[in-house]
């Protein structure tokens, strides 16, 4: 079976993050492979594992967006364990919303030709909107599980658990289909010794929109359906007082909330 | 005035309108016509409830689809009937549900979608929405750049208040064309959740979230949360260990919270965390361990057992309300 996972190149959370220039766009600065994509990978992997891996005709694609660096990105996949990449490349993407990057997104899958199942993460941890595998699946028509929990493969029907806030659901699906997990649904490996030096073998597939067939007009800030008006960044938080309990730590906590009206 | 749409779920909560709802609306009515689009039954309780919100006009449909299957079918109802209306927006709550919906929703109508806006303003009669990005550490303002804007908002955005005037809402029958992906991913069972009796955490005006350091024991964080009538948080690292529900999760992958008072426990504050909470307004930290970076950004810190320090809270707090 051909799984394609989506893999974002996204600034590393434990520094300062920045929006920059006119339009307000992420600075991509000091960046990583998505933390949350790397369920969708352990997801694809442990699918493919059990149908006997790459030895038994299974691929796992990792197909990024994104800027020469966000090659990083499909490479530290390849070093997990997906089979090839996909890096969709072109200066006119900078500045892509949700629905522009689902649309690039869906011509690149197209292009790949035979996929049983595309799986993502829940969300990207820059832009954070969950709304790119909704729009990827309407584009492509097929149909979506989102924010799967845990997913189990039975010859061609797919079936997850969705834990939302009042109901748990199972779903089931027949493939092909789409499916987003949540960082509950597996326990992501590492890159090993062994999975580095495969990497190196591996093929990484770069192409344009024109290669897509996609407009430049369609995508970047030109072809986005949102605009950022402004930005400003939250003044930092700072420390208050802090006191080391000395016996009535509980009552001085009681008189902070007091103070506050909160009590 | 151009017309704006609601969408009202009848399905998973039937018989009443949500708090989110009246908030939705009462930001409708602010912004031009409020149409609603119903998926399940209408009651005439609903109705009326609609009309007191200024709702003249509702679009309703009652299709097994919209309930046997996941949100897209729900989504081509709310497409179908926005442009039906020629809505000119589209306004969601910011559910997982919600955002979905308003994803399939933007790809049909070609329209910009904006999610998680905390607050919406009418700008030139296009709306413009505010939210914060980068895990609390920046605010924007957005715009959709489309004839139609979809935007599905947080709970609190705006004040709900009944109409000036209510209306008798005309209701209209829609027969939604589903399409075939749409009917693709059934629903094979549905479990429902336990309700704690507590505040929802995104609506809870104060949290009280515990982490690792309450070592297997909620007891003090729910005991300290009930005399504050607050709602439980949790660190992932405490919804990992299976000591709470997953549902209980603030952070990166879980609720992102607002309140007037978070208060911290046994929470080191990893970056994670104070992405889903440090737009609070207040941020009270209890850890015995003085190096937590919870402290760099608590307006209140206390270096203690938690063990100690939430019982005495809250016996004192007891003795002050007697």
């Amino acid at each position: 079976m051909n799984i394609v996972v989506l893999v974002k190149y996204v600034p590393d959370a434990q520094f300062d993050r920045h929006l920059t220039g006119d339009a307000h766009t992420i600075d991509r600065n000091e960046s990583i492979l998505s933390e949350l994509d790397e369920y969708a990978l352990e997801a694809a992997l442990a699918l493919t594992d059990a149908r006997g891996g790459a030895k038994g005709g299974n691929t796992v694609t990792a197909l990024t967006l994104g800027p020469a660096a966000a090659a990083a990105a499909v490479k530290k996949s390849l070093q997990i364990g997906a089979t090839q990449g996909l890096h969709v490349s072109d200066e006119a993407l900078a500045g892509s919303d949700a629905s522009a990057t689902s649309l690039v997104l869906a011509a690149a899958i197209r292009s790949l030709g035979n996929v049983d199942l595309v799986i993502t993460g829940m969300a990207s941890t820059d832009g954070e909107t969950s709304i790119v595998p909704a729009q990827l699946a309407a584009r492509l028509g097929l149909p979506q599980i989102t924010f799967a929990s845990s997913v189990e493969l039975d010859g061609a029907t797919v079936t997850a658990r969705r834990d939302g806030d009042d109901f748990s659901e199972e779903i089931q699906a027949t493939l092909p289909a789409l499916i987003s997990v949540t960082d509950q649904a597996n326990e992501p490996r590492y890159p090993n010794f062994k999975g580095i030096i495969a990497a190196k073998k591996k093929k990484v597939t770069t192409v344009s929109l024109a290669d897509l067939g996609v407009a430049p007009d369609a995508v970047g800030l030109a072809g986005s359906l949102t605009r950022v008006a402004a930005a400003a960044e939250r003044p930092a938080r700072t420390a208050g007082t802090i006191i080391t309990d000395s016996g009535d730590a509980g009552i001085q906590l009681v008189d902070f909330l007091a103070a506050q009206k909160l009590i | 005035m151009s017309a704006i749409v609601v969408y009202i779920d009848q399905l998973d909560a039937p018989g009443k309108l949500s708090t989110t709802a009246h908030q939705l609306l009462t930001l409708a009515r602010a912004a031009g016509e409020p149409v609603a689009v119903v998926a399940g039954p209408a009651s005439p309780e609903l109705l009326s409830e609609l009309g007191a919100y200024g709702v003249a006009r509702v679009l309703h449909s009652e299709q097994p689809e919209l309930g046997q299957f996941l949100v897209a079918p729900k989504a081509d109802l709310v497409a179908q009937a926005a442009a039906a209306v020629s809505a000119s927006a589209v306004l969601l709550d910011n559910s997982a549900a919600g955002k979905e919906i308003a994803a399939r929703v933007g790809v049909a109508l070609n329209a910009g979608v904006i999610t998680d806006a905390v607050s919406v303003a009418v700008d030139g009669g296009t709306l413009l929405a505010h939210k914060s990005v980068l895990a609390g550490s920046w605010t924007v303002e957005a715009r959709a750049a489309s004839a139609v804007s979809v935007i599905s908002v947080k709970a609190h955005a705006v004040e709900a208040a009944p109409a000036p005037e209510a209306a008798v809402p005309a209701i209209e029958s829609v027969d939604v064309a589903f399409a075939p992906a749409s009917l693709g991913a059934r629903v094979v069972s549905r479990t429902p959740r336990a309700a704690s009796g507590r505040p929802e955490l995104e609506d809870a005006r104060i949290v009280v979230a515990g982490g690792r350091g309450v070592d297997g024991d909620f007891t003090p964080i729910e005991e300290l949360a009930d005399v504050l009538g607050a709602a439980v948080g949790a660190s992932r690292a405490a919804t990992d260990a299976g000591w709470i529900s997953h549902a209980s999760q603030v952070g990166q992958t879980g609720k992102k919270v607002s309140p007037q008072l978070y208060i911290s426990v046994g929470i080191s504050g990893a970056i994670q965390q104070k992405a889903g909470m440090q737009t609070s307004k207040l941020i009270v930290a209890v850890n015995k361990d003085a190096e937590s970076p919870i402290f760099e950004i608590a307006d209140f810190g206390i270096v203690g057992d938690l063990f100690k320090v939430l019982p005495q809270a809250v016996e004192e707090i007891k003795r002050r309300k007697a």
